[in-house]
């Protein structure tokens, strides 16, 4: 995996014991559905209290290995290690504890309300005759103020924006108090206004709360000015990953999305911005 | 014992609509419905259980039954209540409460509301199973004894279950939600359903008769021997029911987002669904395959206290109350004429699986 890592800095390759910054580590890890291999050998660490987006065309692997972060799939080879411990020999209950995960579209009865969504959140806290402990109350509370939904909590799902839908979803999560939180592209189907809104809310909770968030996002300029880290995937391996500005180059683009792109930093932000060229040049042909 | 003051000292929820109800470690949600509609289901089912006490070659007043069932009263309607009357009800409430039950854990398994024990093939397996020793176990209608009272129930569990495995292995590759499982379950059923015509073919006329009526659904010649398997499945299973409940809750949810939050589910599925196909096969050995309970009536919880999942409890009161009143209206509406309760619940559930075939088609178009 050497050749493939640019930003050696990063990658720790040292084999001796994990360092306790790094909260998840995928060692070698291959991942498959059935026949299909997905993710090859891959080596990454998730470091404490950071926000890390993951980067790559579609079918290059990144859900999949988010879903291996959260205990959601059998690694073929390799392992993923959850503070050190394989995740596999931990309990589902307690890594429930310490992970929160988003799936990228996750279903619900549309009939439930704000509220009790996000109270399923409790669930790895809870037990068949403690159901709604004040520790709970207090939790979900919190969860529905920081993702503004406190006023919407009697609201039942099929009456919400889709903006304020994929609030709620995060707030469970958020409500699962947990130290890391996965979240599977957050963003997808919202309009631009309701993408800003959500990550302007994983960036927040962050800085307060000094969650270690790892999230998968497609575009590019929005995980470079949101993500403290980048990590750019395909064909299932990492290709590069660093500080946003390292990582997010022109050439990096043409080799992971097969694009021309134009990168420019952001005067107010300093982030990079990706500009992508139309394959036809510098005017696209309209209806070509 | 409830401890309903917040930290703020104002009464109340927190949380908007989740009023906490609190005794030393345990806790849970207050809702006035999941307290109320079990109640007022226990009030009709009692009614129902009076009314039909009642009814049969001399009808009683219900005042008398009453009276008679509390110990009190004429020592003949006594008699004739607890000895005769009573077993057929009390059948028909465990039956119906047990259809329920399973119809609810199915619903919330299969995350749909068209899933049930019938439509699924687990109610035909039971089927095949008990006609099989109705038809072999002897000639010319002479099962009885052993046979009847432990061979029927079991080879209908044993048929419950293959009908149920099959569904599951055919199915559970691309996870048990959806409309998938509804499909592989079709099929059995189908399967099935063919079998048992064939079984009938095959027999002579008496037995044949005799395992006609029983596949009608029945509490004719309920006796509190005939009824001893369902009570004892539905005593053990409902509190295993109950304790399900919690990982149960959480099947709402899509497979990662249940995982994500620490369900076991390959474990939690495997459990509810032995527990839904032993009362199904229990409550189809005890009346026969009675019809659309388990189907409508989770849904009716559903719809009466505005859960997520069917609940568990809720449903089963509402299976029992309903298949009991069932019983009542086919002995009375009629006239001379007693109907089985299988072809009440029939003749309800069908224009309702028809609204929700119609009600689910327009969720998917609009």
């Amino acid at each position: 995996m050497t050749e493939t890592t640019r930003t050696p800095s990063a990658a720790p390759q040292d084999a001796g014991a994990v360092r306790p910054e790094v909260r998840l580590r995928a060692e070698g890890l291959t991942l498959s559905y059935g026949e299909r291999t997905v993710v090859r050998e891959l080596d990454l660490d998730i470091t404490n209290g950071t926000v890390t987006a993951i980067i790559g065309p579609n079918g290059c692997g990144k859900s999949t290995l988010l879903r291996a972060f959260g205990r959601l799939m059998k690694p073929t080879a390799g392992t993923v290690l959850l503070d050190g411990r394989p995740i596999h020999g931990i309990p589902t209950r307690e890594v429930a504890e310490r992970v929160g995960l988003l799936p990228q579209s996750p279903a619900a009865p549309e009939g439930l309300s704000v509220a009790d969504l996000v109270a399923r959140g409790r669930h790895p806290h809870q037990s068949w005759y403690r159901r709604w402990s004040s520790d709970d109350e207090a939790a979900v509370e919190q969860a529905l103020r920081a993702t503004g939904m406190f006023e919407l909590a009697e609201r039942t799902l099929d009456e919400l924006s889709g903006g304020q839908r994929q609030r709620a979803w995060i707030a469970m999560a958020l409500a699962q108090e947990t130290e890391l939180l996965l979240l599977d592209e957050p963003t997808n189907h919202l309009d631009l206004a309701h993408q800003i809104e959500v990550l302007d809310l994983v960036r927040e909770l962050h800085l307060t709360t000094g969650r270690t968030v790892v999230v998968v996002l497609h575009d590019l300029s929005l995980a470079a000015r949101y993500a403290d880290r980048l990590v750019a995937m395909k064909d299932g391996r990492v290709v590069a990953q660093g500080a946003p500005s390292e990582v997010l180059t022109e050439d990096l683009v043409a080799e992971v999305f097969g694009l021309r792109a134009r990168v420019r930093l952001d005067e107010e932000t300093g982030s990079p911005l990706v500009i992508p060229l139309s394959r036809h040049g510098a005017k696209a042909a309209d209806g070509a | 014992m409830s401890d309903t003051s917040t930290r703020n000292g104002a009464p109340g929820a927190v949380v908007p609509g989740r009023i906490p109800l609190r005794a030393g470690p345990v806790s849970l949600v207050w809702r006035p419905r999941t307290l109320f509609v079990p109640l007022l289901t226990l009030g009709v089912l009692f009614l129902g259980v009076l009314v039909n006490c009642g009814r049969g070659d001399i009808d009683i007043p219900v005042g008398d039954v009453a009276q008679a069932l509390f110990g009190g009263g004429d020592e003949g309607n006594r008699m004739v209540v607890t000895e005769l009357r009573l077993p057929r009800s009390v059948t028909g409430l465990l039956v119906g409460a047990a259809l329920a039950l399973a119809g609810a854990v199915i619903q919330g398994l299969a995350r749909n509301p068209l899933a049930s024990p019938d439509i699924l093939g687990i109610t035909a397996g039971s089927g095949v199973g008990a006609v099989t020793v109705i038809v072999f176990g002897g000639a010319y209608g002479g099962v009885g004894g052993t046979l009847a009272s432990v061979g029927i129930p079991t080879a209908a569990m044993a048929g419950g279950l293959l009908a149920a495995v099959a569904v599951y292995a055919l199915a559970v590759r691309r996870g048990l939600s959806g409309y998938r499982v509804l499909l592989v379950g079709v099929g059995v059923n189908a399967i099935l359903t063919s079998v048992l015509s064939w079984l009938l073919l095959k027999a002579d006329i008496v037995d044949a008769g005799r395992a006609l009526l029983w596949l009608n659904g029945s509490l004719n010649g309920a006796s509190w021997d005939t009824l001893q398997p369902v009570m004892w499945t539905l005593l053990v299973l409902m509190p295993v029911a109950l304790l399900l409940s919690f990982p149960f809750g959480a099947l709402v949810f899509d497979d990662d987002t249940a995982r994500g939050l620490g369900v076991r589910m390959t474990a939690t599925r495997v459990a509810l669904l032995f527990t839904a196909v032993l009362l199904t096969a229990a409550a189809t050995a005890a009346a026969g395959p009675i019809a659309f309970v388990a189907l409508a009536c989770p849904q009716l919880a559903v719809r009466l206290l505005r859960t997520g999942t069917p609940p568990l409890l809720a449903s089963a009161l509402i299976g029992a109350a309903v298949t009991v009143w069932a019983d009542v209206l086919g002995r009375t509406a009629f006239g001379n004429i007693e109907l089985p309760v299988g072809v009440l619940t029939a003749a309800l559930g069908a224009p309702y699986l028809l609204y929700l075939l119609i009600r689910s088609g327009r969720a998917r178009t609009s």
